[in-house]
């Protein structure tokens, strides 16, 4: 089985032209893509603002909830049947697919920003505050900075969850990597159901490597935690005995 | 100058956490608020930038209404120093320190030698410049605190309980440094503790507050320990309170014994008697030896080092705790250097102390007379 995988994955023929894998590939990033923006421009915002302010928290707490039980599937058909009719050409297919993506990806955003906020150490916020920050100053200066490593692991699951699951696009009338388990399944062709897993799978691995590259230089290595333990494990105790010093 | 004036506290809930409080915290002095848990310390400091909103009253700064002053401005103008330091975890130390510099839109070169300029002043080795929070102790923290606090060189600073979560010694070391410091830049001060002893030794004049917000004596700490108002603050500024009072008695000239010395790398062969100072090439008194039990030059890992030295220009209560802390019994003075002067017994201090004037107890018009 392995064998046939691997002489599927490297056919040449396999790999261009409009059902290659680099074009379904690209089509499978698109809406990954247009998804997780559309959600992060609408959960972030509102996460950090409901942290930031403690109002709406039951908001979170129930949309999460909400989310983990909900079918992708059926959503996906739900969706094509109330909004298919009222949409033409393209767009018919490519909305209620881009509203399920949307949808799954809302909550672990929303939480991680949310969460991020929230856990800002209260003496921080309330120094920020004391110096004369303004609020909109407190937030963007300190409680973000702050909540970038929460926002940053909400942002990567719900990236795992959008790529993994964009799959079903190919089910209702786009396309994607999801193509080759569905055009696999109706031929029985499974080394390229299998292909096309595994291509879904390293795409989704890539680009939680991307995210975490991205993710060391965005965070400030003070609330990392990663340059903190290297340095207390290189300089051990002295630096406490460096607080005790008496000059 | 802040005034508070008739100022009162009442949460949402009804907790009156400060009852109609009037005093003032003068130009250029330590104010020092003390009282138990939950008197009202931190919300009395609080509603000076504003952090809180006076019930009733009003508060001035230099004689302007703080309600009428934005409150951004008015706190870019107030250093202040939170319980825990508050520091920013995803800001190196510099930058912490110059957070209100470059909210005040100073570039990043000048706001970066200013910080560099704290760091030193607050007694912060320069290395740590980089470091986060998260790498620096206790005591350092506190001091990123103080220096971030002093960026802009505000004319008033307010301090809650900054000393309070380091250790008893780092906390002496923080004390001194901070007197130290006010010395040189002579702030408005407002600084809030629990501890009677951090409020004596620090303050120009220390509030005690009971709990309900009532400010129970206004006073400096002279008077306070000789004239407790009330039981509360009798209670409160504890026993040992004679013994403390002495820490703000000069020193009158007392009968010095020239003291026999040794100097460190000297051979003990030939000198006699129980115990002998040792002193360095400076003659600074640096410990004691018994000469019977040395053979050999006086090293200075053979030192009892169990005395503590008195300055003849400090306080009685320094010169009293040389003596009975000595070894021999007699206590080690020294003069402004640190070089040895002589050494004095307790009896003699004793002597000193009973005939010393009180001056707190002959003037009832004393400056610190309670404000009730
Ligand atoms: N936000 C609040 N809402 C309601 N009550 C409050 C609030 N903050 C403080 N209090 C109450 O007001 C009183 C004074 O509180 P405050 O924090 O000023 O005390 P404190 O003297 O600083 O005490 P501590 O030494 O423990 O810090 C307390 O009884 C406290 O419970
Ligand atoms: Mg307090």
């Amino acid at each position: 089985m392995t064998d046939l995988v691997l002489a599927w994955l490297t056919d040449p023929a396999h790999w261009t032209g409009q059902d290659g894998i680099i074009q379904h590939t690209l089509e499978h990033l698109g809406y990954s893509a247009i998804s997780l923006l559309i959600a992060a421009a609408v959960a972030i915002p509102a996460g950090l603002v409901i942290g930031h302010t403690g109002r709406g928290r039951f908001l979170v707490v129930n949309l999460a909830g909400a989310a983990r039980a909900m079918p992708s599937l059926g959503l996906l058909f739900i969706m094509v049947l109330v909004l298919g009719p009222r949409l033409s050409g393209d767009a018919a297919f490519l909305w209620p697919n881009l509203i399920v993506l949307i949808v799954l990806a809302i909550p672990p955003l929303l939480s991680g920003a949310y969460a991020g906020v929230e856990g800002v150490d209260p003496a921080a916020r309330d120094a920020a505050r004391g110096m004369g920050m303004s609020g909109s100053q407190v937030l963007l200066r300190v409680e973000v900075p702050c909540a970038l490593p929460l926002l940053f692991s909400g942002l990567r699951s719900a990236t795992l969850q959008v790529i993994a699951t964009a799959t079903i696009a190919a089910v209702a009338g786009l396309q994607g990597l999801g193509r080759f388990l569905i055009d696999g399944l109706a031929v029985h062709d499974f080394p390229q159901m299998v292909s096309g897993a595994v291509l879904i799978a390293v795409l989704a691995l890539l680009a939680d490597l991307v995210l975490a590259l991205v993710q060391r230089y965005a965070v400030s290595p003070g609330v990392s935690g990663r340059r903190l333990r290297e340095r207390v494990r290189r300089r051990g105790p002295d630096t406490l005995a460096e607080g005790l010093q008496v000059r | 100058m802040i005034g508070f004036d008739e100022v009162t506290k009442r949460y949402p809930g009804g907790t009156v956490a400060v009852d109609r409080l009037s005093l003032t915290a003068p130009t250029g002095r330590i104010t020092v608020l003390v009282g138990p848990s939950g008197c009202g310390k931190t919300t009395t400091l609080r509603m000076v930038n504003r952090m809180i909103e006076p019930t009733s009253g009003s508060i001035t700064l230099d004689g302007r209404d703080t309600s009428r002053m934005k409150e951004a401005e008015l706190r870019r103008g107030i250093g202040y120093v939170i319980q825990h330091a508050g520091l920013f975890p995803h800001r190196t130390v510099l930058d912490n320190i110059g957070t209100v510099p470059r909210l005040l839109g100073w570039d990043r070169r000048r706001t970066e030698a200013r910080s560099r300029e704290l760091m030193e002043r607050v007694g912060l080795p320069d290395t740590l410049g980089r470091r986060y929070p998260a790498q620096l102790s206790g005591g350092q923290q506190q001091r990123v605190g103080v220096a971030r606090a002093l960026a802009a060189d505000p004319p008033v600073m307010l301090m809650d309980e900054p000393f309070s979560a380091v250790d008893p010694v780092v906390r002496e070391q923080l004390q001194d440094e901070f007197l130290r410091l006010q010395d040189e830049l002579g702030k408005t001060i407002i600084f809030v503790t629990h501890d009677i002893d951090e409020a004596i030794k620090l303050g120009d004049q220390v509030a005690v507050l009971r709990v309900g917000g009532h400010l129970a004596q206004l006073a400096d700490p002279a008077y306070l320990l000789a004239h407790p108002v009330d039981d509360f603050v009798a209670d409160f500024v504890g026993r040992d309170r004679g013994y403390r009072a002495l820490s703000f008695q000069p020193t009158p000239r007392l009968p010095l014994a020239a003291e026999r010395t040794l100097t460190l790398g000297e051979t003990t062969t030939g000198v006699g008697g129980d115990w002998v100072l040792v002193v360095d090439e400076e003659n600074h008194p640096v410990g004691w030896v018994e000469p019977q039990r040395v053979h050999g030059e006086v090293t200075s890992t053979m030192l009892h080092r169990g005395g503590t030295l008195a300055r003849s220009s400090g306080p009685l209560r320094a010169a009293l705790d040389a003596a009975l802390s000595s070894p021999s019994r007699r206590g080690v003075i020294v003069d402004d250097s640190g070089a040895l002067v002589g050494t004095v017994r307790a009896h003699e201090v004793l002597t000193a102390i009973e005939r010393a004037e009180r001056p707190e107890l002959a003037d009832p018009l004393h400056p610190g007379a309670p404000v009730r």
